[in-house]
This record gives structure tokens, C-alpha cells and sequence, in this order.
């Protein structure tokens, strides 16, 4: 029992490790937490161009580490989350964004679930409808009905013997 | 009839997005400073360290702007073609030493020749971030006026010197 238990619990750190580790690693030499943490919260939506699925606050790519400061020092300069952001897209287009603008050309991007949502409400409205229509119609005539019920006891009966 | 065609067609559809995905390149990211005046920059140049050059003298011609450094191993693929540009005398080109330390950078001319009217060095790569730098090497097209034509992300092949950046920069040139 001990053994597996110990075995889990070695099994749960190599899962939830590297999950925390990502955050820790890419953070240099803190200097004012403050300022730390709030680029660390912005960059985490930020793509990192080198590294395509990281975030700049995940990478460890040299790309990733100079924005981090370039970040950091507008920070310190009492720039706003958003100017830097406005920095960052006028040098490197709306790609470093990980949360799309909605423009003209994004529309499909930020609607097209909901699009596909509706049309398949659509196709399953349709299909109860007409599976509701197909067993309305099936009606059994007093025969049938009849011998139905004969059926149905006969297996009672045969149950009770 | 319409069971059956209205999958395979749905999968056709699918099928083509996908091919066309396959085919894009993730990396060429439309830079938005095409069209744009160039970041202005001061930097010092990388073959005497007591000049310096900045973005305005080169107002009143077109030319091109290389993002280089001697630890890109890319850089090394283009570099060639760079210096067959440099002695067809079309178009100047001047150098942006991003991230390099100067003493690799120099050795690094000096073994695969130097192509550049000029070299800059920016060691901390700080106008590579005005520039939107990421991804050495890249070559920007700059007008008369100092306004980016055009960048080119990786490097420069045969057929995109031939077909973009030449015709370009001979229409840019009037």
C-alpha cells in the first residue's frame, strides 16, 4: 500500500512539476517583484514570435527574453499594460497577440463557432422533427394491438411457470 | 444521393483548408511596418566605433537594410548573394550587426567577405525591436524617403532578389 502510494505520488510531481516550473524558470533576477509580477501577467498573452506556442512569458528564447525587459523597463517608466501592448503590435502586427482584436478580417475567427453552434442546433431541430413525424406514424392497427397483448402474455405466463 | 454527397463534399471543403494550411509558412508574420518610415536609430558603426551612423543619412536613396550576425547560421546561406549584390553596385547595403560581439563579428567579414557600404552594431538588439526583429537574417527595402518597402524574414534566395527585391528596389529608384 505504502509503496503505491509513494509511486502516485512521485507520478503526480513529474505531472504537476513541470506545469510550475514553466512560470519560474524563464523569470530572471527579480529586482521589484511589483514590476515582475505584472509583466509576467502581461507577457503571458503575448506570443513569442520565435517560438510560435509559447507565450513570452514561457519561452526561454533570447527573442522572448529581451521583450521581457523591453517590458519590464516601460513598466518601470509608468507605462501603461496597454501602450505596451500598442508597442509591441505597431513592431510586430496583431500576431504577438494571443487574444485576436475583432476587426473586419477577424470576425470569422471570433463568430465562426457560434456559426457552426447554430448550424448544427439547426440540423438537430431538423432531424427530431422529422424522427417525431416518423413515429407518429407508425400506428398500430386494433389487430396488431390485439396481438400484442397476446404476445405480451403469453411471456408473463411463461415467466410465472 | 444527398447523404452521401454532402459528407464527401464537407470533406473536400475540409481537405483544401487544410492543404492551403499546410502550404503557409507560419514564420513570414506580415510586418506591419511595411509602408511605414523607418525606426530612427543612431548607432555606432561596426568597423570604427567612434563613428556612428543614423537612419537620416540615408535619406534620398534607396537601400537595403541587413540584419546580420555572426552566430546565424542562415546568415551564412545568404551571404554569398549579399556580396554578388554588393559588386553589381545596384543598391547599397548596409549592415545591422544584431546581438554580435564586435571581434566575431569582424573576423566573421573578413573570412566570408563584406558586402556592406556599412556595418551598425547593435549589441543589445534594441533597434532589431524597433525594426521588429525576429528572426535573423532579414532585409528590409528602404525608399528615398526613408519608408519600408519591404521585408524580407530569413534569408535572401536567388528567386526573391529576382523576382521582389530587384524590381523593387529599380522601381523605387524612378
Amino acid at each position: 500500500m505504502n509503496l503505491k502510494l509513494s509511486f502516485f505520488a512521485l507520478l503526480l510531481c513529474t505531472l504537476i512539476e513541470p506545469s510550475l516550473g514553466w512560470t519560474k524558470e524563464a523569470v530572471p533576477v527579480a529586482e521589484n517583484p511589483e514590476i515582475e509580477k505584472r509583466m509576467i501577467a502581461l507577457s503571458e498573452d503575448l506570443r513569442c514570435l520565435v517560438c510560435q506556442n509559447e507565450s513570452l512569458a514561457g519561452s526561454r528564447s533570447d527573442f522572448a527574453k529581451d521583450i521581457r525587459r523591453e517590458i519590464r523597463e516601460q513598466l518601470m517608466a509608468n507605462k501603461s499594460n496597454k501602450e505596451i501592448t500598442d508597442f509591441l503590435v505597431a513592431r510586430y502586427g496583431d500576431f504577438v497577440l494571443y487574444r485576436p482584436p475583432l476587426r473586419a478580417n477577424t470576425m470569422l475567427l471570433w463568430f465562426g463557432p457560434f456559426i457552426f453552434l447554430l448550424i448544427g442546433a439547426g440540423v438537430l431541430i431538423i432531424y427530431l422533427r422529422k424522427r417525431r413525424k416518423q413515429l407518429n406514424e407508425i400506428s398500430l392497427s386494433e389487430k396488431q394491438l390485439e396481438k400484442a397483448e397476446e404476445i405480451l402474455k403469453k411471456s408473463n405466463n411463461g415467466e410465472n411457470t | 444521393m444527398i447523404r452521401f454527397l454532402l459528407p464527401l463534399v464537407a470533406f473536400i471543403v475540409l481537405v483544401s483548408f487544410l492543404l492551403v494550411g499546410l502550404n503557409l509558412n507560419p514564420r513570414k508574420i506580415p510586418s506591419p511596418l511595411i509602408g511605414k518610415p523607418a525606426p530612427t536609430f543612431q548607432l555606432q558603426q561596426l568597423h570604427d566605433s567612434e563613428k556612428t551612423l543614423t537612419s537620416k543619412d540615408n535619406l534620398g536613396k534607396v537601400w537595403l537594410l541587413n540584419v546580420w550576425a555572426s552566430w546565424c547560421a542562415s546568415c551564412r546561406e545568404e551571404h554569398p548573394l549579399l556580396v554578388q549584390l554588393a559588386k553589381s553596385g545596384v543598391v547599397p547595403i548596409y549592415g545591422l550587426n544584431y546581438k554580435d560581439k564586435r571581434d566575431l563579428a569582424l573576423q566573421w567579414l573578413d573570412q566570408f567577405g563584406d558586402p556592406y557600404t556599412l556595418s551598425i552594431v547593435d549589441s543589445d538588439g534594441r533597434v532589431g525591436i524597433d525594426y521588429g526583429v525576429y528572426g535573423v537574417p532579414e532585409t528590409y527595402v528602404i525608399d528615398k524617403n526613408g519608408v519600408i518597402q519591404y521585408k524580407q524574414i530569413g534569408p535572401v534566395t536567388v528567386d526573391v532578389l529576382e523576382e521582389t527585391i530587384l524590381p523593387l528596389v529599380r522601381d523605387l529608384q524612378g
